[in-house]
């Protein structure tokens, strides 16, 4: 389990480890959980949690290694390209599991929805199965899936966590340059801004989806519609809180001085992913909230 | 303190028995885990795939049900999909990428152990699915709604299952992306790279890309299955075709994924057996960009028959058909390196050259399927079985066992027994023939797949099929008994295995050190590679 490492000039190769197999158990268990709770097994949800912490464990245990690894100065600078390397490509694939979901939503819009109204060669689809149906959207279906809704509007709660998450971006931005001046103080500070501006993200959306729920009959029931939006914000509100605990997890680090204007990978990473939750968030007000 | 000083030190230290395996940062020792583990998964698979012939050996039922039948097809597909052919490729990356480009090891050793370590539990999930009440997943490997939403208890297994798989995938790739890009030795242009090395490369960058998608397409199922949400339900707006577009978004690149580390393979052994070096090398490199490229085009090929409006149907014929010419180039740049070569037939070299020929095959069928008043007949038919056997198992799988026998005497340190290779690869070449060459006229003559029964006029070529199928499983023993006993002894191999061989990784010893290159290796030596005459 040593966590002891050794350095050349050139290469750095870690011994071995125990945090991926423990990670593996942990992946396993968070399945087998979910996939018996699914199944109405009550014992599912226990096993569950029970993954979930065990996963928080191995991240924890993990990435404390790496960080005493990094603040011994262990790694020299290839490490810290594959560091960076292995991080773009990381956003890159959250980025095609994005365009998954954000290709279902164009692929509902601009051909499901003619279809089933009878469009190109689907006169028959809409004569035999859903005749008189007429293409819209927001909808929830030829068959009107979960009864009468009130769709999103672009003003109002999505227009403030809009400017919310275009200022944190500004701020983490503003915390980086900090660093890079050697600054704590107001690194800590503007760190600190955009934790608060990332919950408060959190906590807009949850209550948006508490009225859309109690309020507005819109849930992920309600046909395409329902589902798309709910999906698209959900998996990026999920995306956003993972980014907010990380940001927290940034701060502390910021506080107990951890980084230094050429050595901060970490935090570096962390913008990277804050700005791509962003941009996705741009993509998300255009096509789901506003278009 | 010295590096190399310090990695023969560790040497010493590292544990022993099963927790050496747990816990190993090491490429050699994660690649030697993928391998196992895959030739493992191809026994399995395998064993589905007898069970598949058997019942199929004559018209009428007899050994299963249809359900277990259909449960077969679709595990045999999942099982050599993610547990047989994709972690061999992993595994000979991570023996071989760093040797070749002057490395100690892969970029990120700890997430290399964790991609490896996450497949087996995925593969206990789907396994596990078979012993489930309501049984394993019968929707195909494919996995289509509605009917997959059908699957009982296994359904939310198979998926998670999915879902390992591809943090496992993506994990990998991004590790060998960040190796290739960060680790290769001083002077080693990426256009002097080896072309193992460049077909990796690409093939991490489609994992990447498309491993996501089908992440995204499973779970709409799920969402669509427990939560009520309308992806594939025309009722509430949605549409079951949109699963397939999504799936296959992923399906094609995927198939890619497949076979361009086997080009990769390919072009190391041929160069090698010819005593040339490759025919035009920087073509090949674009060959394999175009290809990726177009690969992420071609999806709705698998779809002709769902009706897409016209307009797509002829878009994706052509895109696809497009295909074809930078598969061409790599077939004539691999014939061409072997005119006037002077060439010998150790056994890598039989399987180069049979998946020259047999693959070739399974890229003329494809052309066929691609022309979608061809395809409206040959869709869902035993001619699209035959195809990608053809480019899977004669392509994908051949390259695999001719890239073993390649490097085995390297990983090793001992030669393999030529005679008894050699008898397993004639058996192995020619009962694939025998086991998927007839199913182009099953297919042909309209017996469809994914069905347990048939009527009697296909007798005769399945029982043809049946058993060019069982004396291929047989054969596959042969393989596990070559590659025991290289293991555990033989010919002493020297550092250059093979006479015409050049690259890195022929100048270390067989086997080589723990630490593949612990210093980067010398400018000059990065030139002797089989690429250029210069
Ligand atoms: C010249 C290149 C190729 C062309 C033009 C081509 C074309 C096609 C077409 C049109 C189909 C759909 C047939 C149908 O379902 O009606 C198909 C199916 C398939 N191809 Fe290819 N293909 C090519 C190469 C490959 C390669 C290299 C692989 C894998 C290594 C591959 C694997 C597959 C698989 C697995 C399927 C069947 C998927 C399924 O329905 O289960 N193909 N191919
Ligand atoms: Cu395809």
């Amino acid at each position: 389990m040593s966590a002891e490492a050794h350095a050349g000039n050139r290469y750095y190769i870690p011994n071995g480890t125990h945090w991926p197999i423990i990670g593996s158990v942990g992946l396993f268990t968070t399945a087998v959980g979910a996939a018996t709770w699914l199944e109405d097994m009550d014992f599912g949800k226990y096993l569950f949690v029970l993954g979930l912490l065990i996963l928080f464990g191995m991240m924890f245990g993990w990435f404390g290694t790496v960080i005493r690894e990094s603040l011994s100065g262990t790694y020299n600078t290839q490490v810290d390209r594959s560091f960076r390397w292995g991080m773009t490509f990381f956003i890159f694939s959250e980025v095609m599991f994005f365009g998954a979901f954000f290709g279902a939503l164009f692929y509902a819009r601009v051909f499901v929805q003619p279809w089933l109204g009878g469009a190109s060669n689907s006169l028959f689809t809409n004569l035999l199965l859903w005749k008189g149906y007429e293409p819209t959207w927001p909808s929830n279906g030829p068959a009107g899936l979960g009864g009468a809704f009130e769709a999103m509007k672009p003003l109002g709660i999505p227009a403030l966590n809009t400017l919310i998450l275009l200022s944190s971006g500004l701020t983490v931005t503003l915390a980086h340059w900090s660093l890079k001046e050697d600054n704590r103080k107001k690194l800590i500070f503007f760190l600190s801004l955009t934790v608060i501006l990332g919950f408060s993200f959190v906590v807009l959306q949850a209550h948006e989806y508490i009225h859309a729920y109690t309020e507005q009959n819109l849930t992920l029931g309600s046909g395409i519609y329902g589902t798309t939006f709910f999906m698209l914000t959900g998996f990026h509100g999920l995306h956003v809180t993972i980014g907010a605990i990380m940001l927290t997890v940034i701060l502390v680090r910021a506080i107990r001085g951890h980084f230094t204007p050429q050595n901060h990978f970490a935090f570096e990473a962390v913008t990277w992913y804050w700005h791509f939750v962003d941009v996705v968030w741009l993509g998300l007000y255009i096509f789901v909230y506003w278009l | 303190m010295s590096t190399v000083a310090v990695a023969h030190e560790h040497h010493a230290e590292h544990p022993r028995g099963i927790w050496r395996w747990i816990t190993t940062t090491n490429h050699k020792d994660i690649g030697t885990l993928y391998l196992c583990f895959s030739l493992l998964m191809f026994f399995v698979g395998g064993a589905f795939a007898m069970l598949i012939r058997a019942e199929l050996f004559t018209p009428g039922m007899q050994l299963m049900d249809p359900l277990f039948f259909n449960e077969m097809t679709t595990l045999h597909g999942l099982v050599m999909i993610f547990g047989a052919i994709m972690p061999a490729f992993v595994g000979l990356a991570n023996w071989m990428i760093p040797m070749m480009i002057g490395a100690p090891d892969m970029a990120l050793p700890r997430m290399n152990n964790w991609s490896f370590w996450i497949l087996p539990f995925a593969m206990l999930l789907l396994l596990s699915t078979l012993f489930m009440p309501g049984g394993a997943p019968a929707g195909g490997w494919t996995m289509y709604p509605p009917l997959m939403l059908q699957t009982g208890i296994a359904f939310p297994f198979t998926i998670f299952a999915i879902h390992l798989m591809g943090i496992s995938s993506v994990m990998g790739a991004i590790n060998i992306i960040a190796t290739i890009l960060n680790l290769r030795a001083p002077g080693m242009s990426l256009m002097k790279m080896p072309m193992f090395v460049w077909s990796w490369l690409i093939t991490a960058y489609l994992l990447i890309a498309v491993m996501p998608v089908l992440a995204g397409a499973v779970t709409m199922e799920l969402m669509d299955k427990y939560f009520g949400t309308s992806f594939f339900n025309a009722a509430g707006g949605g549409d079951p075709i949109l699963y397939q577009h999504v799936f296959w978004f992923f399906g094609h690149p995927e198939v890619y994924i497949m076979i361009l580390p086997a080009f990769g393979i390919i072009s190391e052994i041929i160069p090698t057996f010819s005593r040339k070096p490759l025919f035009g090398y920087s073509s090949m490199v674009y060959a394999i960009a175009s290809i990726a490229f177009l690969s992420f085009i071609v999806w709705a090929h698998h779809m002709f028959t769902v009706g897409m409006p016209l307009a797509a149907d002829l878009f994706f014929m052509f895109s696809t058909m497009l295909i074809a010419v930078p598969t061409g180039v790599k077939v004539f740049n691999w014939t061409a390196t072997m005119w006037r070569g002077s060439l010998s037939f150790e056994t890598p070299m039989l399987f180069a050259i049979a998946f020259l020929f047999l693959f070739t095959i399974g890229g003329f069928s494809g052309v066929m399927l691609a022309l979608v008043p061809a395809d409206w007949q040959y869709h869902q038919t035993y001619f699209v079985v035959a195809h990608f056997h053809y480019v899977l198992v004669t392509g994908a799988a051949f390259a695999i066992m001719g890239g073993v026998y390649y490097w085995l005497p390297k990983w090793t340190g001992h030669m393999y027994n030529e005679k008894l290779a050699k008898t397993h690869f004639w058996l192995t070449a020619i009962s694939a023939n025998v086991l998927y060459f007839p199913m182009h006229f099953l297919g042909l003559a309209g017996m469809p797949r994914r069905i347990p029964d048939y009527p009697v006029q296909f007798t005769d070529l399945n029982q043809i099929v049946s058993i060019g199928g069982f004396v291929f499983g047989a054969s596959q023993l042969l393989f596990v008994a070559c590659i025991i006993l290289c293991v555990r002894g033989g010919k002493k191999a020297e550092a250059r295995v093979w006479e015409g061989a050049h690259g890195l990784e022929w100048t270390l010893p067989s086997p080589p050190p723990y630490h593949s290159f612990t210093e980067p290796p010398a400018p000059n030596l990065i030139w002797a590679h089989p690429y250029r005459n210069d």
